[in-house]
């Protein structure tokens, strides 16, 4: 991760803003919590220390660099030339443990006791439990009670691994309430809790500073494309958006390169119209979700919408607000990806390059027909995640 | 004169501010359960503004947040609701919401139709201060809207001079860490905040509130403050007295002033 600070339209300014999206529209409750690590986050980070550590973990425990794949079957068949960034092949199978890694790191250095955290696929649950069981601190991980009985697999783990589990019973009992459970649990518990945030969501500092832990995908794939073609820059790279952590981390070194196309896939759940949706861009409007401005579902009357994806870890109805900023800027380009498109799309890489991906990341994959690229242009796609989880759901499919 | 700031400059102790859900928990209840609360002799009315994911509340304001959006109310209902309520109630009436559906709403707009119902105040938890002074105060000073801030045991000094500065009309004080409904009580803990706070001699009166329930949490908290309020225990009673709503309600908030009150109930419940 480069600490060095970018002065980019794309990257946080001083308020916390991303263009007119961020901020941090918190109660009072949280705000000497949110303040702390505001006014803390950046010089830790910075510190030498603290980057020797964070790097040695990704390396020796995380397992990083991430190889990047150049999945040469799937590229004959969309007639072009594709790579994969394989965060699948992290530690606990998904790039949340970037993230998860460096807020333990931060928490420790704030003398926090303890983790709360939300979670929608677990994917981030487990990442959770599992720095903390290295690090020997307290975990507990909201979680929605659908979710739990749908992502079963890493329910199992988060309890192996010495986490609490608690069901958010609120709501539509997805990562959404989860996210309002933990927030609650952060509110009762101020002084020696830290809430790890599983996504670039949530009020400043957490968007820029999951965004910059994730950001080692993209300094990695700078380096392994160079290596490998020559340049060190794709024409596209696409990343599945649920809070956006992963897609911020795709993106992050190619936010200020205008070739570099960025290539968004949020899921249309049942189809975009079907009112089972969680496509966030195509049908939210700009305002206030889990103390960000941002773009988010909602009713007539700002109610949030409880959205719908068959992937736990994009049922979400909002973004983060760097991806807000992306949308509305026209840098980025958002795809809504049904399940059916997200689930065909796994197949296809599973029997084409015998990896099996997370159902989030097969958002990312069934961009490539929309994309329509030339046979001379370069691909990368953001794999967040192996599918273990999801076997279930892709059986239930194919039974159908 | 904005009705709150007349309360302040008449009655500085013992005030009571109680809160309800609009719309909960039956849609037309709001006119009701104000009406009630006037006939009781209340100070303050704080009316919530349902919303899906009211993350400062605890389950039992959740729960009728969420009922209460079942119902069917919504922001421009409730303002149905509430036109020609100041002809019956003359009571101070705060709107206490989170920032999304306002602002879907139009900032503009709702201060203009708070305004026009008589309403005098706002309680926005996730509004932040210096938003509020760079985006909204000109509007709310606009329509002589007031906007009440919470400041927790948490909540530095500098930062409570900062918020007293920008207040007008009371402070909330929110007595714990905690989301609203906190069962703890009052705990030395709290008493020595409510003195730490009290001794800063503010420009702003101040209210407590959260975890404030009956005759003793009211009266520990007036001997610390210039008033209370009750949010959870008061959603509860109307949850449980829909049949004798009014006299519910009445009962309640004599017993909330007057400790005979709360003898009778006893001994009613021994009897
Ligand atoms: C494998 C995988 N990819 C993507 C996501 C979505 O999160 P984000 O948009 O923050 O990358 C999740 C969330 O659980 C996940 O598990």
């Amino acid at each position: 991760m480069e600490t060095t600070e970018l002065k980019s339209a794309f990257q946080v300014d001083e308020r916390g803003y991303y263009g007119t999206f961020g901020g941090a529209f918190i109660p009072e409750m949280l705000y000497p919590n949110v303040e702390e690590l505001r006014r803390n986050y950046l010089d830790i980070i910075a510190d030498p220390a603290f980057q020797r550590e964070f790097r040695d973990l990704l390396t020796d425990y995380v397992g990083r660099p991430t190889p990047l794949f150049h999945a040469r079957r799937l590229s004959d068949t969309y007639q072009t030339t594709i790579y994969l960034k394989r965060e699948d092949l992290c530690h606990t199978g998904a790039h949340k443990v970037n993230n998860t890694i460096g807020q333990i790191l931060v928490a420790k250095r704030l003398g926090k006791q303890r983790i709360v955290a939300e979670t929608g696929a677990g994917q981030h649950g487990v990442a959770t439990a599992t720095v903390c069981a290295l690090m020997g601190l307290e975990c507990i991980v909201y979680m929605g009670k659908i979710d739990m009985e749908r992502q079963k697999p890493n329910v199992d783990r988060m309890h192996m691994l010495g986490a609490k589990v608690v069901p958010a019973t609120s709501g539509s009992q997805t990562l959404k309430d989860a996210t309002n459970e933990a927030m609650r649990h952060w509110i009762n518990n101020p002084v020696d809790t830290h809430y790890i945030i599983g996504s670039v969501v949530g009020p400043h500092p957490y968007p820029d500073m999951v965004a910059r832990f994730q950001s080692v995908i993209s300094e990695e794939v700078k380096k392994q494309l160079l290596e490998k073609t020559g340049r060190s820059t794709p024409d596209y790279i696409i990343a599945c958006v649920g809070g956006g952590s992963n897609a911020a981390g795709a993106f992050y070194h190619y936010l200020d390169e205008p070739t570099v196309r960025l290539v968004a896939a949020e899921a249309a759940g049942q189809g975009l119209t079907s009112g089972h949706s969680a496509a966030t861009t195509a049908l939210g409007k700009p305002g206030i979700l889990h103390g960000s401005r941002t773009i988010l579902m909602q009713t007539e009357d700002g109610q949030v919408v409880e959205p719908y994806s068959i992937s736990a870890g994009l049922d979400y109805p909002g973004i983060g607000p760097l991806h807000a900023h992306l949308y509305s800027s026209g840098r980025g380009r958002f795809f809504s990806i049904t399940d059916q498109e997200a689930v065909e799309a796994a197949f296809e890489l599973s029997r084409l390059e015998g990896i099996i991906p997370a159902l989030e990341s097969s958002h990312a994959l069934a961009c490539l027909p929309k994309l329509k690229a030339a046979s001379d242009e370069v691909i990368v796609i953001c794999l967040s995640g192996r599918g273990d989880k999801d076997l279930a759901a892709y059986t239930a499919y194919l039974d159908k | 004169m904005n009705r709150i700031v007349e309360l302040f400059r008449n009655k500085s102790e013992q005030i009571l501010n109680i809160y309800f859900t609009a719309g909960f928990p039956t849609l037309e209840n709001t006119v009701p359960v104000l009406e009630a609360l006037s006939e009781a002799g209340v100070d303050l009315i704080e009316i919530g503004m349902p919303y899906s994911d009211p993350v400062a509340d605890g389950e039992t304001i959740q729960q009728s947040n969420q009922k209460a959006l079942e119902n069917g109310i919504s922001i421009k209902r409730l303002f149905e609701q509430l036109s020609g309520i100041r002809e019956k109630v003359k009571v101070p009436i705060l709107l206490m919401g989170y920032l999304n559906p306002v602002v879907q709403f139009g900032v503009e707009d709702f201060c203009r139709r708070c305004a026009e119902v008589g309403i005098d105040g706002l309680i926005l938890p996730d509004l932040p201060v210096d938003v509020y002074k760079e985006e909204y105060k000109g509007i709310f000073d606009r329509y002589g809207i007031l906007n009440i801030f919470l400041i927790t045991p948490q909540t530095i000094e500098s930062r409570i001079r900062k918020i007293d500065e920008v207040s007008d009309g009371f402070i909330y004080m929110v007595s714990s860490a905690s989301t609203t409904g906190s069962q703890k009580g009052i705990t030395d803990e709290m008493k020595a905040y409510f003195s730490r706070i009290k001794e800063m001699n503010l420009r702003n009166p101040r209210l407590i509130g959260f975890g404030i329930k009956d005759y003793e949490t009211f009266h520990t908290a007036c001997a610390y403050a210039n008033g209370a309020i009750v949010g959870s225990a008061f959603v509860r009673l109307l949850e449980q007295n829909q049949e004798n709503q009014r006299a519910a309600i009445l009962n309640y908030v004599s017993s909330l002033r007057h400790s005979h009150q709360v003898e009778k109930i006893f001994s009613n419940l021994s009897a």
